[in-house]
């Protein structure tokens, strides 16, 4: 009797683990999603664009690292379009025109995004200047005191 | 001296406003969605096959008859999409003609799926790969685009439709000539 209530308990925890995950699509992968190219230098391409791709459902990893639904769509659209001959600007490209630069998961240089690269030149060559000003002077006044 | 003292405040001035700027940012709602680039452009081409037996799929040749229309990309897998199942059969009574891109589905899903939450569809094309939904910048379901009679998408409305969104979408269609 005991075993049996075991048993039943068991199966009550069990049963809703059985259950197909809510908000998950029951379609399997598409086909290029998880299997690489043949030519391993497609393939390289492929991957290597990827890795600059943001996943849209996941927003802060590369298509190349999610397990999402759309990430594997995006790898497969990315993997047939390489397979067909475009270079990786092209599909890169492609998808910019349809998502903007937030598709981009490598930062580029743009007409919004430059002082990200500028800034820092700027900051050290500023440094190096009030450096050389402040040595130069020093040793002026060492010199002088020297006299 | 007195210009090194100009140039501190400056630097003092400089700090503020750029933690200002933080403050400001940081006290903005986070804007999770991402705007399609296509909105304004003619939809890409595609042919998708019927979704479900008893309706016809979806071309983009069907996107550029001369009437405006809705187009719903959904998924019975998806959640908010029975959340916007009413608000769907409002505008479909309402008038407007919704055609649908189901996302990695299955017939008998969808069956069940029109069957607990109804169908306001008149053409649903499957979309296996998420291939037409990447050619048109959409991110994930629902989203709700208004195409007008030649092909131009002419807006997009990310995540489910709430009775509030019903008149905006109903006014965008008025906009795009139905």
């Amino acid at each position: 009797m005991r075993r049996v209530a075991i048993l039943a308990l068991a199966l009550a925890v069990a049963a809703p683990l059985a259950m197909p995950v809510l908000g998950q699509d029951s379609l399997p992968p598409a086909p290029y999603a998880y299997t690489e190219l043949p030519d391993p230098a497609q393939e390289a391409q492929a991957l290597h664009l990827m890795q600059t791709i943001r996943c849209l459902t996941c927003q802060s990893q590369s298509v190349a690292d999610s397990d999402a639904q759309m990430a594997g769509d995006m790898r497969h659209l990315i993997r047939t379009r390489i397979a067909a001959g475009e270079t990786p600007d092209q599909v890169r490209d492609w998808l910019v025109e349809r998502y903007g630069d937030y598709i981009s998961y490598e930062p580029t240089v743009s007409a919004i995004t430059w002082p990200l690269f500028a800034g820092p030149v700027v900051l050290v060559l500023l440094g190096a200047v009030i450096l050389y000003g402040r040595l130069g002077r020093r040793r002026r006044q060492a010199g002088e005191g020297g006299q | 001296m007195n210009r090194l003292r100009l140039f501190l405040w400056g630097l003092v001035a400089a700090c503020l406003a750029l933690f200002g700027l933080f403050a400001y940012q940081l006290s903005q709602p986070k804007d999770e969605f991402i705007q399609s680039a296509m909105v304004g452009k003619t939809i890409p081409q595609f042919d998708l096959r019927p979704a479900i037996e008893g309706l016809p799929g979806l071309s983009s040749a069907d996107l550029a008859d001369g009437r405006p229309k809705l187009v719903n990309v959904f998924a019975s897998w998806c959640i908010p999409c029975r959340v916007e199942a009413p608000q769907l059969d409002a505008l479909q009574r309402g008038g407007a003609e919704i055609v649908a891109i189901a996302i990695r589905d299955r017939p008998e899903d969808l069956a069940q799926f029109f069957a607990t939450y109804g169908n306001p569809f008149s053409a649903v094309g499957a979309d296996d790969v998420s291939a037409v939904q990447l050619s048109i910048g959409s991110s994930g379901v629902p989203e709700t685009f208004v195409v007008d009679g030649q092909g131009v998408i002419r807006y997009q409305h990310i995540g489910e439709i709430r009775p509030e969104h019903v008149p905006l979408l109903q006014a965008k269609l008025q906009e795009a000539g139905a």
